[in-house]
């Protein structure tokens, strides 16, 4: 009989042992916040297709819209196929992530209409997501087989046009992300092995429109939900059954939607910064074969000579591609730091240097402590960790007491590590910027500054060794990318947490009414980057005020005096568009409370007797009486 | 397995399926005698056996399926052939 915990598609999530036990405790668990999170850890597990929908039908009956913890985003799937099916699992991936997700279906093939109709449901929905979810059948009927390659192109750039109409559709109606999927390419093979040839064969047709639609997508900006990928790694007949398409019009066969539902979420939460930023390795029998501290240096299973050495290797090489694309690294190992630095200094077939490992962690003591050490030193949340560890009792130990920490079941066998590591999707990216490319490198600059800062007196004498300056100025295109990312992915130090989809910072951009503010800060040891982004627009209802929309500021320059020198900036570009106030918003959050004192630490003066109900303070400051702070920055390209 | 046996699979999955641990399946119940069994959970409901029993229905049968014990019946039909 079938066993869910043998499913390929989901392998990195923990066997569920007794899912309809685990269910029936966590209806029973009386307080309804504890409920909730005891449904949600249900979501970590590897749940099959039953599973999933009886889940999601316990969850959609507590009739949750909102909880502590919890990130909201309404989503419509538009869709010229069934996807009703689809919505359990969506759902359910996004309580895997704390992110609840409010669906919204048409009926297929109206969506059209529900995009031009400005009474539809869907208008009234008004999603801030929208995924368009269609079939390669539409596209394909009316092309001859005898057409020309030109005259397929012609075609296809006539349906991908009319469908970037709907996506700005979607964007000027809704301000919604726009996803689009790519084509399941479920067509036949015609002439076989010489269909490539023809370029009004079907499976020719497919592989162009998919060509098209990324270009498109390039160009508009919009993201992709890559089905046609996902089912190239797991293959046609785990995404596609005939019977159910002809039965009810099911593009995506019922078995595939879990893994789809969380390719789905996955999109969604890196839209909200909700991506993993660092990976934690464990050393004996994950980075490497056997146990160093008994075996020695020389006696770890690594690299050619062995095919499991060379599977170990593998997982390095992946690891050292994530840190080129802006993961951090960290170790985490039961072992003596001298024996575990060895093997990175002097083992000839090591991939990864000591130098690629932010946080180093080799040491006696309990995981859970060493996972939380990591977190602080990076002044990252713990929930932006993943763990990597051969040994299940680790495993168990740290999901049983870190909870919000992403551990990967490894498979037994080493050779599939790095495809459970890379199918678990933990490091989804909604853009690749120059902060990305150059985050190693900051890590490793900061931990400089971390040694200057020791050897310094004192942290006045410290900031002044460094020799800081700011770069600042208004949003431009050329930086979008980094803005949206860091608006979306800081939680620390974000004043009212309120996200921007990559449509609304593109109309920041050249809006004269709203004052936009970037700040890059430098010093001599490098470049930190764009850490902070500043929005402010008129108030809607006092002349001469502007409101502070939203401040944010990357953790890796706290304490650097930024927020002063930034404050100082605002209230200067302020004045002159002959600005006489700010009025500010702080709403807490479980992890914005570094800056609870960030307003009156500037001067500010709290608006109303009392925060709202909801806990947000209001603050004011009077540009008049605004008293310049001091700061060790000094503007960039300035005399000092 | 027998006839029983496989019934009381198909009244498990259903209960899951629509949260509902008070239904009781015999080999006459008839799909519309079962509240909240719709054409969309029918479908669920279709999957989930299959993937239980590892077996694949023909989709003439599953538009055609009489009562419960029409798949009963096919699933012991299906059990009893050689696994391709």
């Amino acid at each position: 009989m079938h066993n869910a915990a043998l499913d390929p598609m989901m392998s990195w999530l923990p066997p569920a042992t007794d899912f309809r036990a685990g269910l029936r405790v966590a209806l029973d668990t009386a307080k309804p916040t504890d409920r909730i999170r005891h449904l949600a850890s249900l979501a970590g597990y590897r749940l099959g297709f039953l599973e999933t929908i009886q889940l999601d039908r316990a969850f959609q009956d507590q009739r949750v819209t909102e909880a502590a913890d919890f990130a909201t985003i309404r989503l419509a799937v538009l869709a010229s196929s069934t996807v009703d099916h689809l919505l359990p699992a969506i759902r359910i991936a996004g309580l895997r992530r704390h992110l609840l997700i409010e669906t919204y279906s048409g009926a297929y093939g109206q969506y059209r209409q529900d995009l031009l109709e400005p009474t539809s449901r869907l208008h009234q929905f008004a999603p801030q997501a929208v995924l368009f979810s269609l079939t390669v059948r539409e596209a394909i009927p009316g092309i001859p087989l005898t057409a020309s390659a030109a005259e397929v192109d012609n075609i296809l750039a006539r349906y991908v046009d009319d469908l970037r109409l709907l996506w700005r559709k979607a964007r000027s109606s809704f301000n919604a992300m726009v996803v689009q999927q790519t084509f399941l390419d479920v067509t036949e093979p015609l002439f076989g092995n010489y269909d490539r040839f023809v370029p009004g064969s079907p499976a020719r047709i497919a592989l162009r429109l998919n060509d098209l639609l990324c270009e498109a997508a390039t160009q508009d900006r919009i993201l992709l939900l890559d089905v046609a990928r996902a089912c190239a790694r797991d293959g046609l007949a785990a995404w596609f059954d005939a019977g159910r398409w002809f039965h009810a019009k099911l593009e995506i066969a019922p078995r595939a939607t879990p893994k789809y539902g969380d390719l789905v979420a996955r999109i969604l939460a890196a839209q909200r910064g909700m991506s993993k930023k660092c990976l934690v390795l464990d050393l004996d029998n994950t980075l490497w074969g056997g146990v160093i501290g008994d075996d020695g240096v020389e006696g770890i299973v690594l690299g050619s000579g062995s095919a499991a050495g060379e599977a170990h290797v593998a997982l390095q090489r992946y690891a050292k591609q994530l840190k080129d694309r802006g993961i951090v690294l960290a170790v985490c190992s039961k072992n003596d730091p001298q024996i575990a630095e060895a093997a990175f200094e002097s083992h000839p077939e090591m991939v990864l240097r000591r130098s690629d490992i932010a946080v180093f962690l080799a040491n006696w003591n309990d995981k859970v402590d060493n996972l939380k050490i990591v977190a602080a030193r990076l002044n990252i949340g713990i929930d932006a960790l993943v763990f990597v560890d051969d040994n299940p009792v680790e495993r168990a130990r740290i999901r049983q007491s870190l909870p919000n920490v992403s551990v990967p079941e490894l498979p037994e066998d080493v050779a599939q590590y790095v495809e459970c590591l890379a199918d678990a999707g933990y490091f989804e990216a909604t853009a690749f910027t120059s902060e990305d490319q150059n985050r190693a490198q900051q890590y490793a600059a900061n931990a400089e500054r971390d040694a200057l800062l020791e050897s310094a007196q004192n942290m006045a004498e410290f900031l002044q060794g460094l020799n800081m300056s700011v770069v600042s100025g208004p949003f431009t295109a050329v930086d979008h990318a980094r803005i949206v990312q860091l608006i979306n992915k800081t939680n620390q130090f974000n004043t009212t947490t309120r996200r921007y989809t990559s449509e609304e910072v593109t109309q920041l951009i050249g809006q004269p009414n709203a004052i936009t503010l970037q700040f890059r800060l430098l010093d001599r040891i490098g470049d930190n980057g764009l850490v902070s982004v500043m929005i402010l627009r008129p108030s809607s209802d006092l002349a001469d005020v502007f409101e502070i929309e939203n401040w944010v500021m990357s953790c890796r320059v706290f304490g650097r005096q930024l927020e002063f020198e930034a404050m100082n900036i605002a209230v200067e570009t302020a004045r002159r568009r002959g600005a006489k106030a700010f009025v500010a918003h702080y709403i807490p959050t479980p992890k914005n409370g570094v800056i609870r004192e960030l307003y009156s630490n500037l001067g500010f003066s709290p608006l109303g007797d009392t925060p709202l109900a909801d806990g947000t303070q209001r603050w004011f400051l009077s540009l008049e009486d605004y008293v310049r702070k001091d700061s060790c920055i000094a503007r960039f390209g300035a005399a000092a | 397995m027998t006839a029983q046996d496989i019934l009381a699979v198909l009244t498990r999955i259903l209960r899951d399926l629509l949260l509902n641990d008070s239904i009781v399946l015999t080999m006459e119940t008839r799909r519309e005698e079962v509240p909240g069994w719709d054409s969309f959970s029918y479908i669920n409901f279709i999957v989930a056996v299959e993937i239980e029993f590892g077996v694949k229905f023909k989709v003439a049968d599953v538009e055609s399926f009489a009562n419960v014990g029409a798949i009963v019946t096919e699933i012991m039909a299906l059990l009893r052939r050689p696994r391709s």
